[in-house]
């Protein structure tokens, strides 16, 4: 092998090590982490909003064709909620926009995140999963208040 | 090498008739950005289609549509992903398969398979088509259930994957002999590269075909009465991203082999690129949980395994980058370039007599792009950022719609004048495709791609959703989302105009005087590094390291699919937003 093709082979090792390295202190350090596998759960069918502690809530909603079947949100800015989200029909996605959140909402199964809302505002959650034809319709919000 | 007739049609029939629906395809991407940014809502030219097929062929399911605009964009957005980037793919590889095996190793391939394999992968195509043209199976490319195609959509599928098996098979033979008659010889780059190519897609194939023929055609049928969603969307991941692959390494044999050729030069390493190939037969597969990171029924722990091992199918593609580079710093050298940059202006960009070099090298190009935006999507957490959002498609446009797309457009034309005798036409065309497709491209991608990181959704007729004037004053208008939206437009229509010129000149050859013998003569690199690597030179060990891999990797994610997974979910008409049993109960 060449000097510099080993060179180059030893920069892309280098350069994919650190990012795995990043990505794991992300995950680890600062929380941000991809939904797992729940099995403890099973599937709802009515969705619920309720607070648990200071500023901790919890949120169960349903995807359907072609909106989300949860209750009117309200917050107050630096709330944190656990989120249990599955699917009355067909694959939805779930993606609180200006957040980590991002879920994909699948028939059969629960899933579960959690997202804090650190300022006021109006988010927007996108299906950004197809699901039909009212798809570009499906589209929910969270609003969240000074105190 | 002799040319029977046969032979003959058989790869100008493999190619052409892709070609020719992809005229359809594009003209879906088209309209998608058209609908996407609310300029238009009305796809008048679909609808004369539709309408003339159904009166021609007598088709009620085409004479009852409900003509509303949304179902216009979803039924067009599902050919344009199965047209471009399954129907095109597969049938090219095959006949790049079916030129490179036989040339390279001088043996006549056996054209009965050959028919065979291309019969049946046709069927496939017609039936899958009926479903999508009658929109009966607006269930885009990945066509996920619970939403429900007609059965034809999912046979054909099924036969287009067999006819691909046998198509591949039909190398092995003349792999085996060649062989025996040279032992101890390298196979030939190119030979090995089209070989990975089949490996990686018959070990992929297996699972999409477990889906398709033990979960969807049963259930599609009512033979079953729900599916298991998680499954199903598991088995089709395993396939999907050496997918990707698939796609990408009849490119790579271009890039290896004859890219260095054209440019006037030589391959700087034929180890590097024996290489590349193995890593991707080890690497392709067992990576396909991080296209799940936002799905449930994995496990974090295994996720970050496929990450992992992703991270590790990005070394090959950065090995190609350093070998592609430095044969083409050679190239250009040789032809009396200066300095340390000097090479890059030193190619034969617009060679009318080299226009093939267009194809390849505005690939690369863009490919650089498409690499690095690739790595984002792949890394885990970062993934949150993207997932579903316009960044995917604006990502996968360029790779697998840039770099393949131009690879595949190229050797077309390439191949279809050599095999038919022709002069390539309107060559002034032909040289300024690839770089008007790269404008495009570059446009098109960044539009979609900023709006992605400010969430702006794929899949989507925003024209009707968070885009429509009537939301404005509610939380669901996003006129932040609106000039990216438009953005992607310019690019898209740019990209449509690259890809009309394109066909001009491809049918004015294929209609013009024939002005020569047919013949096949591919350029063809020496290495200016030869060294043999012994291991690099059998595949057998590298597949099997490549099952265990496998099996390490998804034994986990399919057990943790099986326990998250409480009910199968009946079947959906994307129109409808009750499950078709009940839909026919309440008809009745």
């Amino acid at each position: 092998m060449e000097r510099m093709e080993r060179l180059t082979l030893g920069l892309g090792v280098a350069v994919m090590a650190i990012f795995f390295l990043a990505v794991l202190v992300l995950a680890t350090g600062f929380g941000v982490d991809v939904p797992g596998c729940v099995t403890d759960v099973k599937p709802f069918e009515r969705d619920t909003f309720f607070q648990r502690a200071d500023g901790r809530y919890e949120l169960h909603v349903i995807a359907r064709m072609w909106s989300y079947q949860m209750p009117s949100v309200v917050l107050p800015a630096g709330a944190e909620v656990d989120v249990y989200l599955t699917a009355g029909d067909v694959l939805h996605g779930f993606h609180i926009d200006g957040t980590n959140l991002n879920l994909m909402a699948v028939p059969g199964t629960v899933t579960y995140g959690r997202v804090r809302f650190p300022k006021a505002g109006e988010y927007l959650i996108v299906c950004h999963e197809y699901c039909g034809i009212g798809h570009q319709q499906m589209m929910g919000v969270i609003r969240v208040v000074q105190q | 090498m002799e040319l029977t007739r046969s032979y003959r049609n058989l790869i100008r029939t493999e190619l052409v008739v892709p070609l020719v629906l992809l005229v359809i395809g594009i003209y879906g991407g088209l309209m998608q950005v058209l609908f996407r940014a609310g300029v238009l809502h009305y796809d008048p030219l679909l609808k004369v289609l539709m309408s003339t097929i159904g009166n021609l062929f007598g088709i009620e399911a085409l004479r009852n549509i409900d003509w509303q605009s949304s179902i216009m964009y979803y039924w067009g957005l599902t050919l344009h992903g199965v047209l471009n980037a399954i129907v095109l793919t597969t049938f090219f590889a095959i006949a790049f398969g079916n030129v490179v095996v036989p040339y390279f190793l001088k043996l006549p391939l056996n054209t009965r398979v050959g028919w065979l394999s291309a019969i049946i992968m046709l069927v496939g195509v017609a039936l899958a088509a009926f479903a999508m043209f009658t929109g009966q199976a607006s269930v885009l490319y990945t066509f996920y259930p619970p939403l429900k195609a007609h059965p034809t959509f999912y046979l054909g599928a099924a036969l287009l994957i067999v006819g691909s098996w046998i198509g591949g098979a039909n190398w092995i033979p003349l792999y085996r002999r060649w062989r025996r008659e040279h032992p101890g010889e390298k196979v030939p780059l190119a030979v090995m590269g089209m070989l990975v190519t089949f490996i990686v897609w018959l070990i992929a194939t297996l699972a999409v075909a477990v889906e398709v023929l033990f979960l969807l055609l049963p259930w599609s049928l009512g033979w079953t009465e729900g599916v298991d969603v998680p499954l199903a969307r598991a088995l089709f991941w395993f396939f999907g991203h050496p997918l990707v692959y698939f796609w990408l390494l009849p490119a790579y044999v271009m890039y290896y082999v004859m890219l260095p050729k054209v440019a006037g030069g030589k391959l700087f390493s034929d180890a590097a690129g024996r290489l590349v190939f193995v890593m991707f037969i080890l690497f392709s597969i067992p990576v396909g949980a991080h296209h799940q990171f936002a799905d449930p029924g994995i496990g974090t722990q295994w996720k970050l395994v496929h990450t992992f091992l992703t991270y590790a199918v990005a070394l090959p593609s950065l090995i190609t980058a350093f070998t592609v580079a430095a044969s083409l710093e050679y190239a250009a050298r040789q032809r009396g370039a200066r300095g340390l940059f000097g090479w890059m202006f030193r190619l034969p960009y617009f060679d009318r007599e080299r226009w093939v070099f267009g194809y390849w090298i505005a690939g690369l190009i863009i490919f650089i792009f498409g690499g690095i935006s690739g790595i984002v999507n792949a890394s885990y957490n970062l993934n949150l950022a993207v997932h579903n959002t316009s960044w995917v498609p604006g990502h996968f446009h360029l790779t697998v719609g840039s770099p393949v797309f131009l690879a595949i457009l190229g050797m077309s034309l390439f191949l279809v004048a050599q095999l038919s005798g022709k002069e390539v036409r309107l060559k002034s065309l032909v040289v300024a495709v690839p770089y008007l497709w790269l404008i495009g491209v570059l446009i098109f991608s960044w539009g979609m791609m900023r709006g992605g990181l400010q969430g702006m959704p794929r899949r989507t007729y925003l024209g009707a959703g968070a885009l429509n004037p009537d939301m404005q004053g509610t939380a669901f208008f996003r006129a932040d989302w609106a000039p990216y939206a438009d953005i992607a437009m310019v690019g898209g229509i740019i990209m449509f105009s690259a890809a009309v010129l394109y066909f001009v000149a491809f049918f004015a050859t294929l209609v013009s005087r024939r002005v020569k013998e047919a013949q096949v003569e591919l350029p063809v690199a020496e290495a200016y590094h030869d060294e043999p690597v012994r291991a690099l030179n059998r595949l057998a060990p590298w597949i099997a390291a490549a099952v265990v891999l496998i099996v390490v990797s998804y034994t986990p994610v399919l057990y943790d699919v099986t326990r998250s997974s409480f009910k199968p979910a009946p079947a959906y008409l994307p129109e409808y937003n009750i499950p078709e049993k009940q839909l026919k109960e309440s008809a009745e």
